[in-house]
C-alpha cells in the first residue's frame, strides 16, 4: 500500500504545502487503492478518476502559482451518493434514480470544488439513507473493512468504509438518525453530525428535512474539523442554514489534543447504556469515561427520561416526512419511467408502476408507515404525539446542559453485526439508532470517535459526545482529547487488518 | 397490539401511488404491524400541555431580496427527464376515459 493513503488529511495538507508531494500523486495513490480493494468492499458506487485527476492538476497549478484555494486544496475526498454532483451520477442507492446526472452541485459539493478538493467518487448508502447497514442499497451492500462478512453501518456505510480502508482520507456523509455516527462507530472512524443548520442542505436529496444534516467522515478529529471549515457556514440557498458563526472547530480540536479537560463537566446519559448494550461496548465506553476523568473532567450521571421514547418518535416523524419527500419521484421529471403492461396507461398508472419497480422494501415500508401516521384518524395519536415527545426530548437536553457541558454515551449498542442478520427484521435494525436519534430530534451536534475494540469480537466501538446546539466546538475538543489519550495507550491509531 | 391488515396496506400503498404485488402485501403487512406496535408506546407520553415541535430551529419565514438570479437552462432542467418535448416535460395522459 502506498504510504500516502495511510496519512491523515492534515498530514497530506502539510506534505502538499512543503512540496514533498503533489495533488496528482496523492489522488492517483487513492485511486490505485480504490482499484485494489474496492472490488471486495464496494464502498463506491461511482469512481471519477478522470475528474479527480483533472481537479488535482488544477490544484497543483494553483499551488505552483503560490495561491492554494484552502488549507485542504489538493486533498481528495469521497462524497455520499445522496448529494447532487453536477455531471456525476447521483442515485441515492436507489433504482429509481439509476442513470440520473444532476444539472447542478449541492452547496457542499460546490464548496469542496471551490476549496480545491478532488472528488474521487460517490459512496454507497442505504436507499435514500433509510437503514443502518447499507444493505438496503439497490446496488448491493458495502462490506466492513474490519470483517468483510459484517455491515459497515448505515446509511453512510460507503463513506465510512472508504475512509476506514484508506480509499479516501476524507468523506462527506449525512446524518438523519445516526447515519454518520453509527457507521463511524462500527468502522473505527470519526463522524460528526453538526448542529442542525450548520451545514447547507441545498442539493441534498431530502430524507427528513427537519432531521437531515451533512457532516464530515474522517479518521481523526482534526481532519473532521478541517473539513467542517470547508463545508460549514450559512448558505442563502438553504433557508434553514444558520447565520450564527460557530467557534473555530480546528482550534477546538487542537486544544483538545493537549489532553487537558480541566474544568469540563461531563454527563453520562443514564438512559443510553446498560441493558441492551453489548458488554464490550460498555467496557470500552466506561474506560473512555475514566480517561476523560483522568484528563481533569468532572463526570456525573445525568438522566434524560424522555430519551426512552426517542426511537418511537423518530420512526413516526421520519416516515411522515420521508413519505412526503419521496412523492417527488413520480416518473415525470427525473429518474426512471416504467410503463405498466396495459394499453394507454395514464400518468398515475405509470407513477404506480415506476414507484413499485424503483423503490426497495425498506423505502416502501417507510412510505406506507408515514402515510399511515399522517392519515386522518391516526394523525393525533401518532404524528401529533411524536412531535410533542420531540419537545420533551429537547427539554431533557436543555435541562442536562444546565448541569454539564457535554453528554456522552456509546454511539451504537453493538459492534458491527453480520450481513443479512437483521435484513428482514426492521425493528431490530432500527434499534441500532437508539443512542444517536435524540441528537437529530433536538438538532444538537454529536461526534463519534473510536474507543477501541470490543474484547469479545475484536471489532470497533464508538464513543459519542453530544453538545448544545451551536457548541460543536465542544464535540471537537472532547473528541480530540479522548482520541489523543487513547492513541497514547495504543501507540497509534487502530486500523483494520490488511 | 396494533394490527394492520393486508387490505389496509393496499389502501395506504394506493394513497402513496405504489403498485404492490400480493406477495409484497403479505410480506409487508406483518412487518408494519410489528413496527406500529413498537411506536404505539408513544401515545399518552406527552400531555395536552406539551406543545409540538416540528423543527429544531425556531425559524419563521426567511426571505431573500427580490432580484433576478441565474437558474437552470431549459435544456439542463429537462436533461434528466424520462421524456421531453418542445422544452416541456412529456407525460402520459393525465385524464381518464370518462373525462
Amino acid at each position: 500500500m502506498s504510504d500516502l493513503t495511510r496519512r491523515t488529511a492534515a498530514e497530506l495538507a502539510d506534505a502538499l504545502a512543503d512540496g514533498s508531494t503533489t495533488s496528482v500523486e496523492l489522488t492517483q495513490a487513492h485511486l490505485d487503492r480504490i482499484g485494489a480493494v474496492d472490488g471486495a468492499l464496494h464502498a463506491f458506487l461511482h469512481v471519477d478518476a478522470e475528474g479527480a485527476l483533472a481537479a488535482a492538476r488544477a490544484s497543483d497549478e494553483r499551488r505552483a502559482a503560490g495561491s492554494p484555494a484552502s488549507a485542504l486544496d489538493g486533498v481528495p475526498i469521497a462524497v455520499k451518493d445522496v448529494l447532487a454532483t453536477k455531471g456525476l451520477p447521483t442515485t441515492c442507492g436507489s433504482r429509481i434514480l439509476e442513470g440520473w446526472v444532476p444539472p447542478y452541485d449541492a452547496t457542499v459539493v460546490a464548496r469542496l470544488r471551490a476549496a480545491g478538493l478532488p472528488i474521487l467518487g460517490k459512496t454507497n448508502m442505504d436507499e435514500f439513507a433509510m437503514g443502518s447497514s447499507t444493505e438496503h442499497s439497490a446496488y448491493g451492500p458495502t462490506h466492513n473493512p474490519w470483517d468483510h462478512d459484517r455491515i459497515p453501518g448505515g446509511s453512510g456505510g460507503g463513506s465510512a468504509a472508504a475512509v476506514a480502508a484508506f480509499e479516501a482520507p476524507l468523506a462527506v456523509g449525512t446524518d438523519t438518525g445516526g447515519s454518520i455516527r453509527q457507521p463511524g462507530a462500527v468502522t473505527g472512524t470519526v463522524g460528526i453530525k453538526p448542529t442542525y443548520g450548520a451545514v447547507s442542505r441545498y442539493g441534498l436529496v431530502a430524507l427528513a428535512n427537519s432531521l437531515d444534516q451533512v457532516g464530515p467522515v474522517t479518521r481523526t478529529v482534526l481532519d473532521a474539523a478541517l473539513l467542517q471549515q470547508v463545508i460549514g457556514g450559512h448558505d442563502p440557498l438553504d433557508s434553514t442554514s444558520t447565520t450564527e458563526v460557530l467557534a473555530d472547530p480546528v482550534e477546538a480540536a487542537r486544544a483538545g489534543a493537549t489532553g487537558d479537560l480541566s474544568g469540563l463537566r461531563v454527563g453520562v446519559v443514564a438512559e443510553l447504556g446498560g441493558e441492551g448494550y453489548q458488554a464490550g461496548v460498555r467496557q470500552r465506553f466506561d474506560e473512555g469515561v475514566e480517561l476523560l476523568r483522568s484528563a481533569g473532567a468532572e463526570v456525573v450521571e445525568v438522566s434524560c427520561p424522555s430519551f426512552v421514547h426517542a426511537l418511537a418518535a423518530y420512526y413516526l416523524i421520519l416516515p411522515a416526512e420521508a413519505s412526503s419527500n419521496l412523492a417527488r419521484f413520480d416518473a415525470m421529471r427525473y429518474g426512471i419511467r416504467v410503463m405498466p403492461e396495459q394499453e394507454s396507461p395514464s400518468a398515475e398508472d405509470v407513477m404506480r408502476a415506476t414507484r413499485d419497480a424503483g423503490f426497495g422494501d425498506e423505502v416502501k415500508r417507510r412510505i406506507i408507515l408515514g402515510t399511515y401516521a399522517l392519515s386522518s384518524g391516526y394523525y393525533d395519536a401518532y404524528y401529533g404525539q411524536a412531535q410533542k415527545v420531540r419537545t420533551l426530548i429537547s427539554r431533557d437536553f436543555a435541562a442536562a446542559f444546565e448541569q454539564v457541558d457535554v453528554l456522552v454515551s456509546p454511539t451504537a449498542p453493538t459492534t458491527a453485526f453480520k450481513l443479512g442478520e437483521k435484513l428482514d427484521d426492521p425493528l431490530a435494525m432500527y434499534l441500532n439508532d437508539l443512542a444517536t436519534i435524540p441528537a437529530n430530534l433536538a438538532g444538537v451536534p454529536g461526534i463519534s470517535v473510536p474507543a477501541g475494540l470490543a474484547p469479545e469480537d475484536g471489532l470497533p466501538v464508538g464513543f459519542q459526545v453530544l453538545a448544545p446546539a451551536l457548541a460543536d466546538d465542544r464535540c471537537y475538543r472532547v473528541g480530540a482529547a479522548l482520541e489523543a489519550l487513547l492513541q497514547q495507550q495504543w501507540g497509534g491509531p487502530q486500523t483494520p487488518p490488511e | 397490539m396494533a394490527q394492520i391488515s393486508a387490505d389496509e396496506v393496499r389502501h395506504l400503498a394506493d394513497l402513496a401511488r405504489i403498485d404492490l404485488s400480493d406477495a409484497e402485501l403479505e410480506h409487508l403487512a406483518p412487518q408494519l404491524s410489528v413496527i406500529l406496535d413498537a411506536v404505539a408506546s408513544i401515545s399518552g407520553v406527552a400531555g395536552d400541555d406539551v406543545p409540538p415541535t416540528s423543527h429544531p430551529l425556531p425559524l419563521t419565514n426567511v426571505f431573500r431580496e427580490d432580484v433576478v438570479t441565474p437558474g437552470l437552462s431549459p435544456e439542463d432542467a429537462l436533461a434528466g427527464a424520462p421524456d421531453a418535448q418542445e422544452q416541456r416535460f412529456a407525460v402520459p395522459r393525465i385524464l381518464g376515459d370518462e373525462q
